[in-house]
Protein backbone atom coordinates (compact mmCIF):
# COMPACT_ATOMS: atom_id res chain seq x y z
CA UNK A 1 0.00 0.00 0.00
CA UNK A 2 1.21 3.74 -0.72
CA UNK A 3 2.19 5.90 2.21
CA UNK A 4 -1.07 6.12 3.81
CA UNK A 5 -0.21 10.08 5.26
CA UNK A 6 -0.63 10.96 0.93
CA UNK A 7 -3.76 9.68 0.69
CA UNK A 8 -6.34 11.69 -1.00
CA UNK A 9 -9.68 11.24 -1.86
CA UNK A 10 -8.98 9.67 -5.49
CA UNK A 11 -6.32 7.72 -4.18
CA UNK A 12 -8.40 6.44 -1.44
CA UNK A 13 -11.38 5.68 -4.31
CA UNK A 14 -8.68 4.19 -6.86
CA UNK A 15 -7.21 1.58 -4.10
CA UNK A 16 -10.70 1.24 -3.19
CA UNK A 17 -11.70 0.04 -6.47
CA UNK A 18 -9.41 -2.40 -6.69
CA UNK A 19 -9.72 -3.98 -3.50
CA UNK A 20 -6.69 -3.12 -2.45
CA UNK A 21 -8.29 -2.67 1.42
CA UNK A 22 -11.40 -1.93 3.09
CA UNK A 23 -13.14 0.84 4.62
CA UNK A 24 -12.62 -0.77 7.58
CA UNK A 25 -9.15 -1.36 7.63
CA UNK A 26 -8.68 2.42 6.53
CA UNK A 27 -10.04 3.44 9.40
CA UNK A 28 -7.50 1.14 11.54
CA UNK A 29 -4.67 2.22 10.13
CA UNK A 30 -5.93 5.76 10.56
CA UNK A 31 -6.22 5.06 14.24
CA UNK A 32 -2.96 3.19 14.65
CA UNK A 33 -1.49 6.66 12.84
CA UNK A 34 -3.37 8.81 15.31
CA UNK A 35 -2.77 7.03 18.55
CA UNK A 36 1.05 7.29 17.41
CA UNK A 37 1.72 10.35 16.45
CA UNK A 38 -1.23 12.89 18.01
CA UNK A 39 0.50 12.80 21.28
CA UNK A 40 3.33 15.13 20.11
CA UNK A 41 0.57 17.43 18.06
CA UNK A 42 -2.67 17.22 20.14
CA UNK A 43 -4.63 17.50 16.66
CA UNK A 44 -6.91 15.21 17.99
CA UNK A 45 -9.40 15.68 20.89
CA UNK A 46 -11.02 12.40 20.82
CA UNK A 47 -11.36 9.37 18.50
CA UNK A 48 -14.45 7.47 16.56
CA UNK A 49 -15.11 3.71 16.37
CA UNK A 50 -15.43 2.32 12.88
CA UNK A 51 -18.82 2.20 11.42
CA UNK A 52 -20.34 0.34 8.82
CA UNK A 53 -20.61 3.07 6.10
CA UNK A 54 -23.66 3.45 3.28
CA UNK A 55 -22.59 2.78 -0.17
CA UNK A 56 -21.47 5.73 -1.91
CA UNK A 57 -18.49 7.70 -3.75
CA UNK A 58 -16.76 8.59 -0.71
CA UNK A 59 -16.69 5.21 1.25
CA UNK A 60 -13.30 4.68 2.56
CA UNK A 61 -12.99 8.45 2.75
CA UNK A 62 -11.46 8.75 6.19
CA UNK A 63 -12.47 12.55 7.94
CA UNK A 64 -11.29 14.41 10.79
CA UNK A 65 -13.76 17.14 12.15
CA UNK A 66 -14.04 20.35 13.97
CA UNK A 67 -15.22 19.43 17.70
CA UNK A 68 -17.47 22.34 16.85
CA UNK A 69 -19.48 20.15 14.45
CA UNK A 70 -22.28 17.47 15.90
CA UNK A 71 -21.81 13.70 15.12
CA UNK A 72 -24.30 11.95 17.32
CA UNK A 73 -23.65 10.46 20.56
CA UNK A 74 -20.15 11.55 20.13
CA UNK A 75 -18.79 14.19 22.96
CA UNK A 76 -18.70 17.29 21.30
CA UNK A 77 -16.70 20.28 22.98
CA UNK A 78 -16.22 23.54 20.80
CA UNK A 79 -13.26 23.39 22.71
CA UNK A 80 -14.91 24.52 25.55
CA UNK A 81 -14.79 23.52 29.34
CA UNK A 82 -18.63 24.53 29.28
CA UNK A 83 -19.11 21.03 27.05
CA UNK A 84 -16.20 19.07 28.16
CA UNK A 85 -19.30 16.10 28.97
CA UNK A 86 -21.90 17.06 26.09
CA UNK A 87 -23.16 14.50 24.01
CA UNK A 88 -24.35 15.31 20.83
CA UNK A 89 -27.90 14.14 20.06
CA UNK A 90 -28.23 14.39 16.48
CA UNK A 91 -25.96 14.75 12.89
CA UNK A 92 -24.73 18.15 11.46
CA UNK A 93 -26.65 18.35 7.96
CA UNK A 94 -22.65 18.50 6.50
CA UNK A 95 -22.23 14.96 8.45
CA UNK A 96 -25.27 13.22 7.41
CA UNK A 97 -24.70 14.07 3.80
CA UNK A 98 -21.01 12.68 4.04
CA UNK A 99 -22.30 9.97 6.16
CA UNK A 100 -25.03 8.94 3.46
CA UNK A 101 -22.22 9.06 0.74
CA UNK A 102 -20.08 6.60 2.45
CA UNK A 103 -17.26 8.79 4.36
CA UNK A 104 -16.32 7.68 7.72
CA UNK A 105 -15.25 9.90 10.89
CA UNK A 106 -12.12 9.52 12.97
CA UNK A 107 -12.85 11.91 15.69
CA UNK A 108 -12.97 15.21 16.36
CA UNK A 109 -10.51 18.02 15.91
CA UNK A 110 -8.88 20.51 17.95
CA UNK A 111 -9.84 24.34 18.12
CA UNK A 112 -10.22 27.48 19.96
CA UNK A 113 -13.13 27.48 22.43
CA UNK A 114 -16.30 27.99 20.31
CA UNK A 115 -14.16 29.41 17.58
CA UNK A 116 -12.57 32.25 19.14
CA UNK A 117 -8.93 32.71 18.10
CA UNK A 118 -6.19 32.16 15.73
CA UNK A 119 -4.04 29.76 17.22
CA UNK A 120 -5.70 27.30 19.09
CA UNK A 121 -4.18 28.63 22.21
CA UNK A 122 -7.65 29.61 23.56
CA UNK A 123 -8.45 25.77 23.75
CA UNK A 124 -9.62 24.52 27.32
CA UNK A 125 -7.45 21.21 25.63
CA UNK A 126 -3.88 22.62 25.04
CA UNK A 127 -2.99 23.94 21.82
CA UNK A 128 -1.91 22.30 18.51
CA UNK A 129 1.22 22.47 16.87
CA UNK A 130 2.10 23.12 13.99
CA UNK A 131 3.92 20.12 12.48
CA UNK A 132 6.14 21.80 10.27
CA UNK A 133 7.57 23.17 13.33
CA UNK A 134 6.62 22.00 16.58
CA UNK A 135 7.34 25.15 18.37
CA UNK A 136 4.67 27.32 16.62
CA UNK A 137 0.61 27.13 16.08
CA UNK A 138 -1.54 25.45 13.32
CA UNK A 139 -3.47 28.60 13.24
CA UNK A 140 -6.59 28.60 13.92
CA UNK A 141 -9.32 28.44 14.84
CA UNK A 142 -9.62 24.76 12.50
CA UNK A 143 -6.15 24.22 13.77
CA UNK A 144 -6.70 20.51 14.85
CA UNK A 145 -8.00 19.78 11.43
CA UNK A 146 -5.18 21.24 9.40
CA UNK A 147 -2.82 19.66 11.41
CA UNK A 148 -4.53 16.77 10.89
CA UNK A 149 -4.19 17.06 7.38
CA UNK A 150 -1.11 18.46 6.93
CA UNK A 151 0.40 15.30 9.25
CA UNK A 152 -1.15 12.67 7.09
CA UNK A 153 -3.76 11.80 10.42
CA UNK A 154 -6.88 12.13 8.02
CA UNK A 155 -7.73 12.33 4.55
CA UNK A 156 -9.45 15.54 4.83
CA UNK A 157 -11.12 17.20 7.43
CA UNK A 158 -13.84 19.60 8.25
CA UNK A 159 -13.64 22.94 9.39
CA UNK A 160 -15.53 26.59 10.23
CA UNK A 161 -14.56 30.00 9.48
CA UNK A 162 -16.13 32.87 11.04
CA UNK A 163 -13.29 35.32 10.17
CA UNK A 164 -10.39 32.81 8.74
CA UNK A 165 -10.54 30.04 10.64
CA UNK A 166 -10.32 27.62 8.17
CA UNK A 167 -8.15 29.60 5.43
CA UNK A 168 -5.66 30.88 8.20
CA UNK A 169 -4.30 27.38 9.26
CA UNK A 170 -4.80 26.57 6.10
CA UNK A 171 -1.87 28.28 5.11
CA UNK A 172 0.12 27.52 7.92
CA UNK A 173 0.03 23.80 8.05
CA UNK A 174 0.20 24.36 3.94
CA UNK A 175 -2.77 22.85 3.07
CA UNK A 176 -5.99 23.69 0.93
CA UNK A 177 -8.51 25.63 2.70
CA UNK A 178 -12.08 26.41 1.36
CA UNK A 179 -14.80 28.82 2.89
CA UNK A 180 -17.42 28.52 1.01
CA UNK A 181 -20.21 31.76 0.03
CA UNK A 182 -22.31 32.02 3.18
CA UNK A 183 -25.78 30.57 2.57
CA UNK A 184 -23.84 27.37 0.75
CA UNK A 185 -23.72 24.63 3.22
CA UNK A 186 -25.62 23.83 6.02
CA UNK A 187 -24.69 25.11 9.67
CA UNK A 188 -27.04 22.84 11.08
CA UNK A 189 -25.22 21.29 13.86
CA UNK A 190 -22.56 23.73 13.40
CA UNK A 191 -22.23 25.34 17.44
CA UNK A 192 -22.59 28.51 16.57
CA UNK A 193 -20.48 31.58 17.28
CA UNK A 194 -21.27 34.64 14.92
CA UNK A 195 -24.43 33.40 12.47
CA UNK A 196 -23.98 36.51 9.87
CA UNK A 197 -20.96 34.84 9.43
CA UNK A 198 -20.19 31.35 10.45
CA UNK A 199 -20.02 28.76 7.02
CA UNK A 200 -18.32 25.10 7.27
CA UNK A 201 -15.87 23.95 4.64
CA UNK A 202 -13.53 21.55 4.02
CA UNK A 203 -9.51 21.01 4.25
CA UNK A 204 -8.12 18.97 1.84
CA UNK A 205 -4.33 17.87 0.55
CA UNK A 206 -5.10 19.33 -2.73
CA UNK A 207 -7.41 21.52 -4.34
CA UNK A 208 -9.44 18.25 -6.20
CA UNK A 209 -10.74 17.05 -3.06
CA UNK A 210 -11.68 20.38 -1.75
CA UNK A 211 -14.33 20.84 -5.07
CA UNK A 212 -14.84 16.71 -4.50
CA UNK A 213 -15.98 17.58 -1.04
CA UNK A 214 -17.92 20.96 -1.66
CA UNK A 215 -20.35 18.80 -4.53
CA UNK A 216 -21.30 16.85 -1.37
CA UNK A 217 -21.56 19.58 1.13
CA UNK A 218 -23.55 22.23 -0.48
CA UNK A 219 -26.79 22.46 -1.23
CA UNK A 220 -29.90 24.23 0.48
CA UNK A 221 -31.15 22.25 3.57
CA UNK A 222 -34.52 23.11 5.64
CA UNK A 223 -32.91 23.14 8.78
CA UNK A 224 -30.95 25.91 8.23
CA UNK A 225 -32.84 29.39 7.04
CA UNK A 226 -29.62 30.84 5.77
CA UNK A 227 -29.25 28.46 3.22
CA UNK A 228 -30.22 29.63 -0.43
CA UNK A 229 -31.39 27.61 -3.09
CA UNK A 230 -28.45 28.03 -5.33
CA UNK A 231 -27.92 25.38 -8.10
CA UNK A 232 -24.89 23.11 -7.18
CA UNK A 233 -22.88 22.55 -10.24
CA UNK A 234 -20.33 19.58 -10.33
CA UNK A 235 -17.46 21.92 -8.55
CA UNK A 236 -15.17 18.95 -10.10
CA UNK A 237 -16.36 19.21 -13.64
CA UNK A 238 -14.14 22.62 -15.01
CA UNK A 239 -11.39 22.27 -12.83
CA UNK A 240 -9.07 21.33 -15.73
CA UNK A 241 -10.18 24.41 -17.56
CA UNK A 242 -7.68 26.73 -18.85
CA UNK A 243 -7.30 30.37 -16.70
CA UNK A 244 -6.89 31.93 -19.72
CA UNK A 245 -7.88 35.33 -19.94
CA UNK A 246 -9.19 35.37 -16.35
CA UNK A 247 -9.11 38.88 -14.95
CA UNK A 248 -7.47 38.88 -11.51
CA UNK A 249 -7.29 41.66 -9.11
CA UNK A 250 -4.96 42.37 -6.81
CA UNK A 251 -5.93 45.18 -3.83
CA UNK A 252 -3.40 47.52 -3.13
CA UNK A 253 -4.57 47.35 0.75
CA UNK A 254 -3.48 43.98 1.44
CA UNK A 255 0.55 44.27 0.16
CA UNK A 256 0.66 47.31 2.67
CA UNK A 257 2.71 47.55 6.13
CA UNK A 258 1.95 44.61 8.10
CA UNK A 259 3.05 41.93 5.14
CA UNK A 260 6.12 39.86 6.03
CA UNK A 261 8.37 40.96 2.99
CA UNK A 262 9.24 37.13 2.31
CA UNK A 263 5.33 36.21 2.41
CA UNK A 264 4.62 39.28 -0.13
CA UNK A 265 7.79 37.94 -2.21
CA UNK A 266 5.96 34.19 -2.25
CA UNK A 267 2.40 35.72 -3.38
CA UNK A 268 4.30 38.26 -6.37
CA UNK A 269 5.57 34.88 -7.55
CA UNK A 270 2.65 32.68 -7.30
CA UNK A 271 0.75 35.71 -9.57
CA UNK A 272 3.86 35.90 -11.94
CA UNK A 273 2.65 32.16 -12.77
CA UNK A 274 -1.17 32.83 -12.57
CA UNK A 275 -0.12 35.47 -15.42
CA UNK A 276 2.42 32.91 -17.08
CA UNK A 277 -1.06 31.02 -17.20
CA UNK A 278 -2.70 33.62 -19.43
CA UNK A 279 -4.80 35.52 -16.77
CA UNK A 280 -5.00 39.66 -16.97
CA UNK A 281 -3.44 40.68 -13.40
CA UNK A 282 -4.19 44.50 -12.62
CA UNK A 283 -3.99 46.40 -9.49
CA UNK A 284 -7.46 47.88 -7.52
CA UNK A 285 -8.56 50.01 -4.43
CA UNK A 286 -10.69 48.63 -1.79
CA UNK A 287 -10.91 52.21 0.24
CA UNK A 288 -12.43 50.30 3.18
CA UNK A 289 -10.49 47.26 3.64
CA UNK A 290 -8.01 48.94 6.64
CA UNK A 291 -11.66 49.28 8.59
CA UNK A 292 -12.58 45.34 8.29
CA UNK A 293 -10.87 44.27 11.43
CA UNK A 294 -12.60 47.22 13.15
CA UNK A 295 -16.37 45.94 12.27
CA UNK A 296 -15.26 42.31 12.58
CA UNK A 297 -14.26 42.93 16.38
CA UNK A 298 -17.59 44.66 16.75
CA UNK A 299 -20.11 42.24 14.79
CA UNK A 300 -18.74 39.15 16.20
CA UNK A 301 -18.54 39.73 19.71
CA UNK A 302 -21.97 41.32 19.51
CA UNK A 303 -23.02 37.97 17.93
CA UNK A 304 -21.39 35.95 20.54
CA UNK A 305 -22.73 37.45 23.73
CA UNK A 306 -26.18 36.38 21.98
CA UNK A 307 -25.20 33.30 21.09
CA UNK A 308 -23.45 32.27 23.98
CA UNK A 309 -26.23 33.15 26.34
CA UNK A 310 -27.86 29.95 25.43
CA UNK A 311 -25.15 28.15 28.03
CA UNK A 312 -27.19 28.93 31.53
CA UNK A 313 -25.89 25.91 33.31
CA UNK A 314 -29.56 24.60 33.29
CA UNK A 315 -30.33 22.56 30.26
CA UNK A 316 -26.74 21.15 29.14
CA UNK A 317 -23.14 21.52 29.54
CA UNK A 318 -21.30 22.54 32.78
CA UNK A 319 -23.03 23.42 36.02
CA UNK A 320 -21.92 24.78 39.16
CA UNK A 321 -24.55 24.86 42.01
CA UNK A 322 -25.15 28.33 43.60
CA UNK A 323 -27.01 29.94 46.27
CA UNK A 324 -30.16 30.91 43.78
CA UNK A 325 -30.36 31.00 40.34
CA UNK A 326 -28.48 33.79 39.47
CA UNK A 327 -25.74 32.67 41.13
CA UNK A 328 -25.53 29.33 39.53
CA UNK A 329 -25.77 30.94 36.33
CA UNK A 330 -22.94 33.28 37.17
CA UNK A 331 -20.39 30.07 38.73
CA UNK A 332 -21.30 27.93 35.50
CA UNK A 333 -20.40 30.65 32.93
CA UNK A 334 -17.34 32.43 34.82
CA UNK A 335 -16.14 28.45 35.39
CA UNK A 336 -17.05 27.07 31.82
CA UNK A 337 -15.76 29.84 29.86
CA UNK A 338 -12.21 30.68 29.06
CA UNK A 339 -10.85 34.04 29.09
CA UNK A 340 -11.13 35.12 25.26
CA UNK A 341 -14.91 33.97 25.28
CA UNK A 342 -15.43 35.81 28.11
CA UNK A 343 -13.90 38.87 27.03
CA UNK A 344 -15.64 38.94 23.69
CA UNK A 345 -19.08 38.44 25.42
CA UNK A 346 -18.21 41.21 27.84
CA UNK A 347 -17.07 43.59 24.31
CA UNK A 348 -20.63 42.33 22.47
CA UNK A 349 -22.29 42.92 25.54
CA UNK A 350 -20.70 46.12 26.15
CA UNK A 351 -21.69 46.95 21.67
CA UNK A 352 -25.51 45.81 22.52
CA UNK A 353 -25.91 47.60 25.57
CA UNK A 354 -28.19 50.66 25.56
CA UNK A 355 -26.66 53.89 24.68
CA UNK A 356 -24.03 52.24 22.84
CA UNK A 357 -25.84 50.24 20.38
CA UNK A 358 -26.58 53.00 17.47
CA UNK A 359 -22.24 54.02 18.56
CA UNK A 360 -20.89 50.34 17.86
CA UNK A 361 -22.87 47.63 16.78
CA UNK A 362 -25.11 49.75 13.75
CA UNK A 363 -22.44 51.85 12.78
CA UNK A 364 -20.35 48.35 12.59
CA UNK A 365 -22.87 46.59 10.22
CA UNK A 366 -23.38 50.04 8.06
CA UNK A 367 -19.55 49.94 7.09
CA UNK A 368 -19.73 46.40 6.56
CA UNK A 369 -22.08 47.49 3.96
CA UNK A 370 -19.74 49.82 2.21
CA UNK A 371 -16.80 46.50 2.72
CA UNK A 372 -19.33 44.34 0.57
CA UNK A 373 -19.77 47.38 -1.88
CA UNK A 374 -16.05 47.81 -2.46
CA UNK A 375 -16.19 44.10 -3.86
CA UNK A 376 -19.09 44.86 -6.14
CA UNK A 377 -17.59 47.06 -7.41
CA UNK A 378 -14.25 45.19 -8.08
CA UNK A 379 -16.15 42.26 -9.21
CA UNK A 380 -17.91 44.47 -11.54
CA UNK A 381 -14.59 44.20 -13.57
CA UNK A 382 -12.65 40.93 -12.20
CA UNK A 383 -13.60 37.30 -11.63
CA UNK A 384 -11.19 36.56 -9.09
CA UNK A 385 -9.19 38.81 -6.01
CA UNK A 386 -6.09 37.41 -4.86
CA UNK A 387 -3.67 38.46 -2.02
CA UNK A 388 -1.67 36.40 0.70
CA UNK A 389 -4.51 34.68 3.38
CA UNK A 390 -1.86 35.66 6.07
CA UNK A 391 0.18 38.96 7.11
CA UNK A 392 2.78 36.41 8.54
CA UNK A 393 3.55 32.62 8.26
CA UNK A 394 2.90 30.52 11.56
CA UNK A 395 4.00 32.29 14.74
CA UNK A 396 5.45 30.73 17.84
CA UNK A 397 3.43 29.24 20.83
CA UNK A 398 2.77 31.81 22.96
CA UNK A 399 4.28 34.56 21.28
CA UNK A 400 0.73 36.69 21.08
CA UNK A 401 0.04 37.90 24.30
CA UNK A 402 -2.34 41.07 23.83
CA UNK A 403 -5.65 40.26 21.91
CA UNK A 404 -4.99 42.94 19.25
CA UNK A 405 -2.02 41.41 18.31
CA UNK A 406 -3.72 37.95 17.80
CA UNK A 407 -6.69 39.68 15.87
CA UNK A 408 -4.81 41.05 13.27
CA UNK A 409 -3.52 37.86 11.56
CA UNK A 410 -6.86 37.50 10.52
CA UNK A 411 -6.48 41.28 8.51
CA UNK A 412 -6.99 39.46 4.97
CA UNK A 413 -9.63 37.32 5.57
CA UNK A 414 -12.15 38.48 8.09
CA UNK A 415 -13.71 40.81 5.17
CA UNK A 416 -14.88 37.91 2.67
CA UNK A 417 -17.07 36.77 5.63
CA UNK A 418 -18.51 40.26 6.14
CA UNK A 419 -19.18 40.25 2.81
CA UNK A 420 -20.58 36.66 2.27
CA UNK A 421 -17.75 35.43 -0.26
CA UNK A 422 -16.28 32.27 -1.05
CA UNK A 423 -12.67 32.31 -0.68
CA UNK A 424 -10.00 29.26 -1.02
CA UNK A 425 -6.56 29.21 0.38
CA UNK A 426 -4.16 27.21 -1.46
CA UNK A 427 -0.17 26.50 -0.44
CA UNK A 428 2.48 28.96 -2.56
CA UNK A 429 5.66 28.06 -1.31
CA UNK A 430 7.29 28.13 2.31
CA UNK A 431 9.40 30.70 3.91
CA UNK A 432 12.09 28.59 5.71
CA UNK A 433 10.20 25.39 6.77
CA UNK A 434 6.99 27.63 6.69
CA UNK A 435 4.26 27.51 4.26
CA UNK A 436 2.62 30.14 2.80
CA UNK A 437 -0.86 30.44 1.26
CA UNK A 438 -2.55 32.26 -1.48
CA UNK A 439 -6.24 33.62 -1.18
CA UNK A 440 -8.45 33.66 -3.61
CA UNK A 441 -11.40 35.30 -3.71
CA UNK A 442 -14.54 34.65 -6.01
CA UNK A 443 -17.76 36.39 -6.53
CA UNK A 444 -21.22 35.09 -4.52
CA UNK A 445 -21.59 30.91 -5.45
CA UNK A 446 -19.03 31.32 -8.10
CA UNK A 447 -16.67 29.00 -6.07
CA UNK A 448 -16.03 27.14 -9.34
CA UNK A 449 -13.86 29.76 -10.26
CA UNK A 450 -11.49 29.88 -7.45
CA UNK A 451 -11.57 25.99 -7.56
CA UNK A 452 -10.53 26.45 -11.28
CA UNK A 453 -7.84 29.47 -10.65
CA UNK A 454 -6.77 27.00 -7.08
CA UNK A 455 -6.17 23.67 -9.35
CA UNK A 456 -4.60 25.66 -12.47
CA UNK A 457 -2.03 27.24 -10.12
CA UNK A 458 -1.45 24.07 -7.54
CA UNK A 459 -2.17 21.42 -10.28
CA UNK A 460 -4.21 18.76 -8.60
CA UNK B 1 -11.52 54.07 28.76
CA UNK B 2 -13.98 51.90 30.32
CA UNK B 3 -14.03 51.91 33.96
CA UNK B 4 -13.85 49.10 36.12
CA UNK B 5 -17.40 50.00 37.06
CA UNK B 6 -19.01 49.72 33.66
CA UNK B 7 -16.76 46.40 33.35
CA UNK B 8 -18.15 45.44 36.20
CA UNK B 9 -22.10 46.63 35.10
CA UNK B 10 -21.53 44.49 31.82
CA UNK B 11 -20.02 41.88 33.73
CA UNK B 12 -23.09 41.51 35.12
CA UNK B 13 -25.72 42.13 32.41
CA UNK B 14 -23.99 39.03 30.61
CA UNK B 15 -23.98 36.70 33.91
CA UNK B 16 -20.20 36.63 34.57
CA UNK B 17 -18.54 36.85 37.92
CA UNK B 18 -14.91 38.23 37.34
CA UNK B 19 -12.12 38.55 39.89
CA UNK B 20 -10.87 41.84 40.73
CA UNK B 21 -7.76 40.57 38.91
CA UNK B 22 -10.15 39.81 36.00
CA UNK B 23 -11.78 42.73 36.41
CA UNK B 24 -8.52 45.19 35.86
CA UNK B 25 -7.18 43.16 33.29
CA UNK B 26 -10.27 43.13 30.85
CA UNK B 27 -10.80 46.86 31.68
CA UNK B 28 -7.21 47.50 30.02
CA UNK B 29 -7.55 45.03 27.30
CA UNK B 30 -11.02 45.97 26.43
CA UNK B 31 -9.92 49.94 26.26
CA UNK B 32 -7.74 48.70 23.87
CA UNK B 33 -9.67 47.47 21.75
CA UNK B 34 -12.31 49.91 22.19
CA UNK B 35 -9.71 52.57 21.06
CA UNK B 36 -9.16 50.40 18.19
CA UNK B 37 -12.71 49.79 16.92
CA UNK B 38 -13.18 53.91 16.89
CA UNK B 39 -11.45 54.37 13.45
CA UNK B 40 -14.59 53.14 12.33
CA UNK B 41 -15.93 57.09 13.38
CA UNK B 42 -13.33 58.48 10.62
CA UNK B 43 -16.12 57.19 7.69
CA UNK B 44 -19.03 59.22 6.98
CA UNK B 45 -22.38 56.75 7.08
CA UNK B 46 -25.32 58.91 7.51
CA UNK B 47 -26.95 57.44 4.21
CA UNK B 48 -25.76 53.76 4.33
CA UNK B 49 -27.83 50.93 5.33
CA UNK B 50 -26.86 48.29 7.42
CA UNK B 51 -26.09 44.82 6.23
CA UNK B 52 -27.63 42.30 8.65
CA UNK B 53 -26.87 38.97 7.26
CA UNK B 54 -24.13 37.36 4.76
CA UNK B 55 -26.64 36.60 2.43
CA UNK B 56 -29.05 39.29 2.80
CA UNK B 57 -31.95 37.32 3.15
CA UNK B 58 -34.07 38.11 6.24
CA UNK B 59 -37.15 37.11 8.06
CA UNK B 60 -37.25 33.49 6.08
CA UNK B 61 -40.35 31.70 7.06
CA UNK B 62 -41.35 28.25 7.18
CA UNK B 63 -45.29 26.95 7.92
CA UNK B 64 -45.78 26.38 11.47
CA UNK B 65 -46.17 22.94 12.04
CA UNK B 66 -44.33 20.14 13.99
CA UNK B 67 -41.86 17.95 12.46
CA UNK B 68 -40.33 14.62 13.32
CA UNK B 69 -36.90 15.59 13.79
CA UNK B 70 -36.89 14.67 17.52
CA UNK B 71 -37.75 11.02 17.89
CA UNK B 72 -38.92 9.87 21.21
CA UNK B 73 -35.15 8.28 21.61
CA UNK B 74 -34.01 11.84 20.93
CA UNK B 75 -35.88 13.11 23.51
CA UNK B 76 -34.62 10.63 26.03
CA UNK B 77 -31.04 11.70 24.69
CA UNK B 78 -31.13 15.10 25.10
CA UNK B 79 -32.68 15.10 28.70
CA UNK B 80 -29.58 12.98 29.54
CA UNK B 81 -27.80 16.40 28.67
CA UNK B 82 -29.41 18.24 31.57
CA UNK B 83 -27.16 18.46 34.92
CA UNK B 84 -29.88 18.16 37.43
CA UNK B 85 -33.14 16.58 36.34
CA UNK B 86 -35.98 15.24 38.37
CA UNK B 87 -38.87 13.56 37.21
CA UNK B 88 -38.41 14.10 33.49
CA UNK B 89 -38.05 17.84 34.21
CA UNK B 90 -35.31 20.22 35.16
CA UNK B 91 -34.56 21.04 38.28
CA UNK B 92 -33.23 24.83 39.21
CA UNK B 93 -33.26 26.65 42.06
CA UNK B 94 -36.10 28.75 43.34
CA UNK B 95 -36.93 32.17 41.76
CA UNK B 96 -39.48 33.21 44.43
CA UNK B 97 -38.90 33.21 48.20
Amino acid sequence: MMDLKKFTIKDVQDGMKKRDFSAKELHSEFLDLIEKENGKLNAYLSVAEFQEPADGELVGVSLAVKDNICIKDTITTAGSKILKNHKAVYDATVISKLRSAGATFLGKTNLDEFAMGASTENSAFGVTKNPHDHSRVSGGSSGGSAAAVAAGLAVAALGSDTGGSIRQPAAFCGIVGLKPTYGRVSRYGLIAMASSLDQVGPLTKNVYDSALLLNFLAGKDSMDSTTVNERVPDFTENLGKSIKGLKIAMPKEYFGEGLDSEVNNKIEQAISKLEALGAHIDQVNMPHADYALATYYLIVPSEVSSNLARYDGIRYGLRKEGENLLDTYLKSRSEGFGEEVRRRIILGTYALSSGYYEAYYLRAQKVRTLIRQDFEKVFERFDVIVGPTTPTTAFKIGEKVDPLSMYLSDIYTVSVNLAGLPAISVPCGKVGDLPVGLQIIGRKFDEETILRLAYQYNGS
Amino acid sequence: MLTEKEVEHIAQLARLELSEKEKAKFQKELSLVLDYVDKLKELDIGQVEPTTSGSGSANVMRSDFGNSAYSPETVVKILEQVPDKKDGFLKVKAILK
